[in-house]
């Protein structure tokens, strides 16, 4: 219940917020920051709490925002169309990725290894084809409008993935309660324990690959309407399976708001690196790589670990 | 049909490559075998070494193959100290955190990368990079042969040293059983470091033998470790023969799917080996176990 508590607040309090006057800037980059929260958010549900990790989840979010771009640019279709679409082709993607992957009972290394070449054969399939724009992308034009789903101000899409943000954060609560995500846990712990106990371990990991597969080519198909463009390497390139893990981790993994927390975390880190040390390329990135190495061995259980643990310890100091 | 002369030409361009393939392969297997781990800064190291020889070249003037003794040492000291270090410090002796501390070194490593020596591509100037001789029609660019035969070459020397030394002896005994090698009085350790370093140093090797024709960037690992897994998965995790038949499969998979496909999609043609083995046979062709 508390939790349900904190994600009302969480979400009442970002709701309302546009109301005063925050800047561009300011909502682009709490955009950007609920994106991934989300994103990761979908990396967590299977990483976090069912203990696969996935190395290619780019894969997902890259499916999605092609789709939605393809079915405006290639056949004239609306974005309606194109969201449903896309959220289709993710879940079909994962599907494929997970039935051969999870029946051929691949996990730890292997499965990252596997995600990892499947977003790489991707990415050079769509380097390749004409349907994808190739080398040069897409670009999806500018018009305006809600039928459309673009918006002048920036507070559209805030509202979007401030919503989308905080279906993921019920989604993971709701997870934590039920008997699905409970096998999930199992499973994580314990494959062969859990298997013993009679949980359906293919059926599982595959429903939350599935699952993860929609909401992430989701979000992929809301970038693509925020930026109009696509190409390989936005789509598929390393950069967002790498953050999706990197906020989970960073944030706490198996936990509701770890993402959340991560992703707030690594923005304003990265923000704060860009403001002292200007905008060279790599520094950003770099410090994230070091982050994690860091958090790996001092932090293992994430920010939120580290925030419940100091709240424990400071009850028990205020009990004694 | 095919002109003869290009299949010949397909052949031995596969073999030359696949010898590279193989000398990365080697380094990882080797890692593999012994610690367990999947060691996804292999890339990254790989690129390290290469701008290493670069370096080396530009401003000392040494030559790539001067240049071999140095770089062995040096990535051998380098790896040894990442294990020792780091990565076994981080790992809390969970399989997953080793495969997240090796991602996260090989973005630092890539990015700072791209930090001082920004996105433009390196090349050295050797005298004899075009050099070449002529072997039934097809011209071989003779350092590319100097880099295939110095690879079956390490490849022996690493294999004499596993199977005949007493580091090697207990390599093998860490890799086996590692409780049994403590008890003996093994320092596991310190085996696990010393090979960690042994695999980094082969990166060493590969990127003097690669520098004379290849050109070095900020992201050319990523072309050379998604390959090197691949070819440690198709020739069996920890396997030093498997590692050269996997690698020169894998040269010649290129080759040929790049002549009969196009060059973007011959590279698809890797990937869709390495994903069809590791599900249908992820022990691979000569690996015993996973």
């Amino acid at each position: 219940m508390r939790t349900l508590a904190a994600i009302a607040v969480f979400g009442f309090a970002m709701a309302v917020l546009p109301a005063f006057g925050p800047t561009d800037f300011m909502l682009s980059f709490l955009t950007l920051m609920l994106l991934f929260a989300y994103l990761g958010q979908g990396w967590n549900i299977l990483g976090g709490y069912g203990g696969q990790f996935s190395f290619g989840n780019t894969v997902f979010f890259g499916a999605g925002l092609y789709v939605t771009v393809i079915t405006q640019v290639q056949f004239g279709l609306g974005p309606w169309a194109g969201l449903a679409a896309a959220l289709l082709a993710g879940a079909a993607v994962a599907f494929a990725i997970g039935w051969l992957s999870f029946r051929y009972g691949l996990r730890g290394s292997y499965f990252a290894l596997i995600t990892l070449a499947f977003a790489e054969v991707f990415r050079i399939v769509a380097n390749s084809i004409a349907i994808t724009g190739a080398g040069a992308g897409l670009q999806v034009p500018l018009d305006p409008s809600p039928a459309n789903l673009q918006f002048v101000g920036r507070e559209g899409f805030y509202w979007i993935i401030l919503a989308l943000t905080v279906g993921s954060l019920l989604l993971a609560w709701q997870l934590e309660r039920s008997r699905f995500g409970v096998y999930l846990i199992a499973i994580r712990d314990d494959e062969d324990a859990a298997r013993a106990l009679g949980v359906d371990i293919f059926r599982t990991k595959l429903r939350a690959i599935v699952l993860v597969g929609a909401m992430t080519a989701l979000g992929g198909a809301f970038y693509g309407q925020m930026f109009l463009y696509v190409d390989p390497h936005i789509a598929f390139g390393v950069s967002v399976s790498v953050e999706v893990l990197l906020v989970s981790i960073v944030g706490g993994m198996g936990t509701v708001f770890g993402p959340l927390l991560g992703a707030a975390a690594l923005h304003t880190l990265s923000e704060v690196a860009r403001e002292t040390m200007g905008d060279t390329p790599g520094l950003n990135l770099a410090l994230y790589g070091a982050l994690l190495v860091v958090m790996v061995m001092f932090l293992p259980k994430g920010l939120f670990g580290l925030a419940s643990f100091s709240a424990r310890r400071l009850l028990k100091g205020w009990r004694s | 049909m095919l002109d003869p002369i290009l299949l010949w030409s397909g052949l031995v361009n596969g073999l030359l490559q696949g010898a590279i393939y193989a000398l990365v392969a080697l380094g990882l297997t080797l890692i593999y075998g012994v610690l367990h781990i999947i060691n996804f800064a292999h890339g990254s190291l790989l690129m390290l070494a290469m701008y290493g020889v670069f370096l080396l070249f530009s401003q000392f003037g040494i030559d790539p193959y001067a240049a071999l003794p140095i770089m062995v040492v040096g990535m051998f000291v380098l790896g040894y100290g990442l294990q020792r270090g780091l990565i076994s410090r981080a790992s809390h002796g969970r399989d997953e955190n080793i495969l997240l501390v090796t991602l996260g070194i090989s973005i630092v490593i890539e990015n700072l990368a791209l930090f001082f020596f920004q996105g433009d591509t390196r090349t050295i100037d050797v005298p004899y990079a075009f050099d070449s001789l002529e072997v039934f029609g097809v011209f071989i660019a003779i350092p590319r042969l100097i880099a295939f035969a110095a690879a079956l070459l390490i490849a022996g020397l690493l294999w004499l040293m596993i199977q005949r030394s007493d580091v090697g002896r207990a390599i093998r005994a860490v890799a086996k059983e590692k409780q049994g090698a403590r008890l003996v009085g093994i320092n596991v350790e310190h085996i696990y470091a010393v090979s960690y370093g042994v695999g980094i140093a082969c990166l060493g090797a590969a990127a003097c033998l690669l520098m004379p024709t290849y050109l070095v960037y900020p992201t050319v690992g990523h072309a050379f470790v998604l390959i090197a897994f691949t070819v440690v998965v198709l020739g069996g995790m920890g396997s030093f023969p498997g590692a050269l038949l996997g690698g020169l499969l894998i040269g010649l998979c290129e080759s040929f799917g790049g002549l009969f496909l196009g060059e973007s999609f011959g590279q698809i043609g890797i990937f869709l080996v390495f994903i069809v083995v590791l599900l249908f046979r992820p022990s691979g062709l000569l690996g015993s176990r996973v």
